[in-house]
């Protein structure tokens, strides 16, 4: 019975709750069992909060026994990006420098998460404080592609992607800053979506970005997306970037099933060179499912993209290297050297030497060159006013269309360790996730088949203007039935067997 | 020409108080030229009538009503501390000797 509750969409879990066909605890448990069983291969989890999850759902279970009016969600299992804070609960953020760290407060997404009733299985594994495309910068080892185990499962939240993939939950959180929700949700053939800046509450987000940081609902459905990030998203006074204003409706819109008259643009700069064949089929393949559907496709040309890519690894490693200076180990974090005759600033740097892995001392070093007086004009500020000039495309292209679209990454997964020794080969996986976050506007990458030359999972990326994040879930439930339908089942169902332990 | 020296990336990691091995200076400071060198790319590109950009979500002195909400405890605010004294974080010492 376990196998098949697992294999469900949280939409259908979150039928079977209402209609007491399951239970909460049962479900919790069932996700534990498929845990115990294919974790040890896909090391999608950092940490497991067993006797916290039961004691949430038992509460869940009580309520609905009582009668008492409960979120659709409650009950439904899922899996925290270890870069938001849950009151004692270990929060690593995938680095060595927060190891035991538990915090003492709740972050706000998981204060909405808590109040709905989702219950929180664990803590995914990530690259360290964000940053990556692969997961493979962790301090606790890599995630496996559960689509192939030799492969990257994307990054930075692969292990959120990585536990949808695998059947592990049905809901994940992910934070985006320049594509990591959307890149691990295209390369393992699940959703993420980035919602607009300030949708949802960065309080007890761990800081990489300020500017771009973003938390995002993901799932194995655009409905179960939607559905999550209704429970998320909402004005929160703790984050001063937080957006006053209501919750559109996501869920609305993702059963609409209805485009027809959109105008839809194809993204020239977000294509051709450098993307990959298969992945490129796949996307034509969708757009003539969108036309299908009633669609019209106009091409869009957005000059300034081709500056993205760098105006990004400006701006945020100079973000970086101001954010992460509060891993000094005076008041959390581990504490290296103290040994009574070293000063606090020589404990500072052999705490942050040994703290921090690679990719995270390249940024903060780079961010530190980048703000220094005698470069700022030249780096910071320039990368910040081709940041102007990327809004200002987004604003020209969402005058004549609805929505923007192309493929969510140039390849399908790569092999682990194949870009670990070569950063700039690294970035380029970002190229087509990244202006978004420039701009602040939203991002969803869904499923779009597999590329005939390696059988993996090609993501299709919507783009929509800020405050509209509705749009993308409309044109995305509309896709992804337009595609089921062809394929005969979603494309998560034809993901291979894992060897169960 | 590199475009940044290993004498600067030492100066650098001093700034930024991450002690670094020889080695890793190397190893980095190679890097950094790349990557330098990728990044440059934004220079000229906009011209000086182009604003910067800071927040794409443009918002000013946002504020909160001030009124007293309930805080972290001592207690909790000490829970992650490597060292403490009675309700304070125990930190190396920050002068000299003398």
């Amino acid at each position: 019975m376990s196998e098949q509750i697992i294999h469900q969409t949280a939409a259908q879990m979150s039928a079977d709750l209402a209609s007491g066909s399951v239970t909460a605890v049962e479900l919790a448990n069932a996700h534990f069992d498929r845990i115990a069983a294919v974790d040890g291969d896909v090391h999608a989890f950092l940490h497991i909060d067993r006797e916290g999850a039961l004691a949430q759902a038992s509460a869940v279970d009580a309520s609905r026994k009582a009668g008492e009016k409960v979120h659709p969600l409650a009950g439904v299992p899922l899996a925290l990006k270890d870069v938001l804070t849950q009151k004692g609960v270990p929060t690593t953020c995938g680095s060595k420098m927060l190891e035991g760290w538990r915090p003492p407060y709740d972050s706000t997404v998981v204060t909405n998460l808590k109040k709905a009733g989702v219950v929180i299985l664990g803590k995914t594994n990530m690259d360290e404080f964000a940053m990556g495309s692969s997961t493979e910068n962790s301090a606790y080892g890599p995630t496996h592609n559960p689509w192939d185990l030799s492969r990257i499962p994307g990054g930075s939240g692969g292990g959120s992607s990585a536990a949808l993939a695998a059947f592990e939950a049905p809901l994940a959180i992910g934070t985006d800053t320049g594509g990591s929700i959307r890149q691990p949700a295209a390369v393992t053939g699940t959703v993420g979506v980035k919602p607009t800046y300030g949708a949802v509450s960065r309080y007890g987000l761990v800081a990489f970005s300020s500017s771009l940081d973003q938390a995002g609902p993901c799932a194995r459905t655009v409905l179960d997306t939607a559905m999550l990030h209704e429970v998320i998203a909402g004005y929160d006074p703790k984050d001063s970037t937080s957006i006053n204003a209501p919750v559109g409706k996501m869920v609305e819109a993702a059963k609409k099933l209805d485009i027809k008259g959109m105008k839809i643009g194809v993204v020239k700069e977000l294509s051709g060179d450098g993307y990959q064949a298969g992945v490129l089929t796949r996307f034509n393949e969708a757009l003539e499912a969108l036309v299908a559907a009633g669609a019209e496709i106009v091409e869009v040309s957005t000059p300034s993209f081709e500056y993205a890519l760098a105006a990004y690894y400006l701006i945020a490693p100079s973000e970086t290297s101001s954010n992460l200076a509060r891993f000094d180990s005076m008041r959390y974090g581990i504490r290296i050297g103290d040994d009574g005759s070293r000063s606090a600033e020589e404990v500072m740097n052999m705490t942050r030497e040994v703290g921090f892995g690679k990719e995270v001392k390249r940024r903060i070093i780079l961010g530190t060159y980048a703000l220094s007086s005698g470069y700022y004009d030249a780096y910071y500020g320039s990368a910040q006013k081709v940041r102007t000039l990327i809004k200002r495309d987004y604003e020209a292209a969402f005058a004549k269309v609805d929505v923007l679209v192309s493929p969510t990454c140039p390849t399908t997964a790569f092999k682990i360790g194949e870009k670990s020794d070569d950063p700039l080969a690294m970035y380029l996986n970002d190229v087509a996730t990244i202006p978004i976050n420039l701009a602040g506007i939203g991002g969803m990458s869904l499923p779009c088949g597999l590329a005939p030359e390696d059988g993996l999972p090609v993501g299709f990326q919507i783009m929509s203007p800020a405050l509209k994040d509705e749009l993308m879930y409309q044109v995305g439930g509309t896709l992804e039935a337009a595609l089921q339908s062809k394929w005969g089942k979603p494309l998560y169902a034809s993901a291979p067997e894992l060897a169960v332990k | 020409m590199a475009a940044i020296s290993r004498e600067e990336v030492a100066h650098l990691a001093r700034l930024a108080r991450i002690e670094m091995t020889d080695a890793e200076l190397d190893h980095l400071a190679s890097e950094m030229d790349l990557i330098l060198e990728s990044v440059s790319r934004v220079q000229g590109v906009a011209g000086a009538d182009i604003p910067p950009t800071s927040h794409a979500i443009a918002m000013q002195n946002v504020m909160r009503p001030d009124v007293v909400v309930p805080s972290l405890t001592p207690e909790e605010a000490l829970s992650g501390a490597p060292a403490r004294e009675e309700d304070r974080f125990k930190v190396p010492q920050i002068l000299g000797e003398e």
